[in-house]
């Protein structure tokens, strides 16, 4: 392995860098233009139903959310806590970090133009004859609705673009002990500001469809969900990348096995995390709080709710506890592409039971909104992940411990 | 009372995890079974140099993580609608979410007991004596230096040609230890 010889450098160029040739150069385009058209479609369908458009886009882009503030997330934490092993495919998650503002800026047309189709809290005569909205109207309104999403945004693209650019930037300074510097000692603040809008992002947006309704842990139910669809998304990429030739002996079994890890203890998270919310409103039996799982739990969404335990806790659970499996990029790839679709799952479940409920529907027809949405934000997310991956290196070339992770094995 | 003089096996000193790591990998060619490496720290990678097959304890600990974690249910299950059949908060005998605390920390329990036993019991620990404290070298694996023992019940174990073995993979020092 060229790790070992000190005198060369630690990576060949064209292990980290994706050639002109490569179909990869094309991704960043060609996903762009699926990403806009599916917009451009979802959005001209939206007037034969706005409530259900909106309840579509705030799923997919929940989802999108997930996946890139989990890349934000495992940037920051890295830096924090100075992990080693993660350095080799940190720039992974530094790409899929850099699609962060963008995904979060597909937020605001929901915001401004949709709020009133999905957000019950936001109609005054509703609120006026509803003693709990109304205690909860200094913070359910629109005014502060608004302001508290641009917070979200901009303090995500913020840290999301600051550092992407001392990363990047890294890669062709003369002195790159400044950059890894900056970085670890900004970390602790990007991790506190990215709890509280996270969690607070979750209640606006996630939770507060259903203004009665309220539960403390919501914020972390989302978090867990967040991180193992990022080890998902970062593993994914690599095996696509070794598949094409790139990362060969750069990133090696003993990452893959960590990031399984990563998936398999997040995975239990979530079951812990969701089993808690559950378990205490069932327990306790209050009206105003078991509804919600009350109305989860009739028809085609009751079948929803159980393929949701089993798809997103006990199958992968079973599934990726073998140190085998993590280990072995074909099983491991099978798990992530399982974990990305549980997660929407996830976010589906979330999402749009509340206006089903409102109008009385008991069964589920994935349509053409669903369909659209997805595909737009999910484009758009890949370009811009696809544009830093092609345009850059793949990892930090010049992190002062970029050998130490090479050389990574687990015990 | 005469001494006892029955050979345990040969022990060779080496300096450097390198050494050492080499030496594991001409042993295991030789094809030796009943012998083991010493090291004060742990070094990557020798268990593949010692072709060492992977441990049977994650195996134990998901059985007995298993069998806790059914146990836990069973009892909880039958305490409640068989032994103590009580209402309580207005829910069904079998209120299987409030089984799951319990059942999830049972079979923690039994798992680690599973790891930490399972791991004695292969190891055969505690071991109140062990050939090997016979060597006054030997005190030094748990300081800075690295160790092959080869034990004389195994198979293919010679005195003359195990020696030779062990002198010709650079050992600083191999010497007969006594059971």
């Amino acid at each position: 392995m060229s790790a070992h010889d000190r005198h060369g450098p630690l990576v060949r160029h064209e292990q980290v860098h994706i050639a002109d040739d490569s179909p990869w150069k094309k991704l960043p385009m060609a996903f762009g233009a699926i990403g806009v058209g599916g917009l451009l479609v979802a959005f001209a369908l939206k007037g034969s139903d706005p409530a259900k458009f909106w309840s579509s886009y705030l799923t997919a882009v929940m989802w999108g959310l997930a996946i890139t503030l989990g890349g934000l997330w495992f940037v920051i934490v890295q830096h924090a806590a100075r992990a080693g092993w993660s350095i080799v495919v940190r720039r992974i998650a530094e790409n899929l970090m850099l699609a962060l503002p963008v995904v979060a800026a597909l937020m605001l047309p929901l915001v401004f133009l949709g709020t009133h189709d999905l957000f019950h809290w936001s109609h005054p005569e509703a609120v006026e004859h509803d003693p709990i909205l109304k205690a909860k109207a200094p913070y359910l309104n629109e005014g502060q609705f608004h302001i508290r999403a641009f917070v979200y945004v901009g303090l995500w693209t913020a840290f999301a673009w600051a550092y992407w650019r001392w990363s990047t930037a890294q890669d062709t300074a003369r002195d790159a002990a400044p950059f890894s510097h900056k970085m670890r000692r900004w970390a602790p603040v990007a991790i506190i500001s990215f709890a509280l809008s996270l969690t607070f992002g979750a209640f606006d947006w996630l939770m507060s469809l259903d203004p009665h309704w309220f539960s403390t842990i919501f914020g972390i139910y989302f978090f867990a969900g967040c991180v193992s669809a990022v080890a998902a998304t970062i593993a994914l990429t690599v095996i696509l990348l070794h598949r094409s030739g790139y990362l060969r002996g750069v990133v090696t079994a003993e990452h893959f096995h960590d990031l399984g890890k990563m998936m398999f203890s997040f995975t239990v998270f979530w079951g812990y995390i969701g089993f808690s919310q559950f378990f205490l409103i069932w327990y306790a039996s209050i009206p105003e709080e078991t509804y919600w799982y009350s109305y989860r739990g009739h028809g085609d969404w009751l079948t929803l709710s159980l393929v949701l335990v089993f798809s997103r806790f006990v199958l992968p659970f079973l599934g990726i506890m073998s140190r085998k499996i993590k280990r072995n990029p074909r099983t491991l790839a099978f798990w992530c592409v399982w974990i990305l679709v549980a997660e929407f799952l996830d976010m589906y479940w979330l999402v749009q039971p509340a206006l089903a409920h409102t109008r009385g529907v008991e069964h589920i027809r994935p349509d053409l909104f669903d369909v659209t949405t997805l595909v737009g934000v999910g484009g758009l997310l890949l370009a811009v992940f696809t544009w830093g991956l092609t345009n850059r290196a793949l990892v930090p070339l010049k992190d002062p411990r970029l050998e130490e992770s090479l050389n990574h094995e687990n015990f | 009372m005469a001494k006892r003089t029955k050979t345990y096996g040969l022990l060779a000193e080496y300096e450097t995890p390198a050494a050492l790591y080499r030496a594991c990998e001409k042993v295991r060619d030789a094809g030796y079974a009943a012998w083991d490496a010493h090291t004060p720290f742990p070094v990557h990678g020798l268990e593949r140099a010692m072709g060492l097959r992977p441990s049977i304890v994650p195996y134990i600990v998901a059985v007995m993580g298993f069998t806790g974690a059914g146990l836990g249910f069973l009892l909880q299950y039958w305490s409640s609608t068989e032994a103590y059949a009580l209402i309580i908060s207005a829910k069904p005998y079998n209120s299987y979410p409030a089984f799951v605390p319990v059942t999830f920390e049972l079979g923690i329990l039994l798992g680690s007991f599973g790891a930490v036993f399972g791991m004695f019991g292969i190891n055969r620990l505690p071991q109140l004596y062990h050939s090997l404290f016979n060597s006054k070298r030997f005190y030094r694996f748990s300081d800075d230096r690295f160790f092959i023992s080869i034990e004389a019940r195994d198979a293919k174990y010679d005195p003359e040609r195990t020696r030779k073995l062990l002198e010709a993979t650079g050992a600083a020092s191999v010497e007969e230890v006594e059971d």
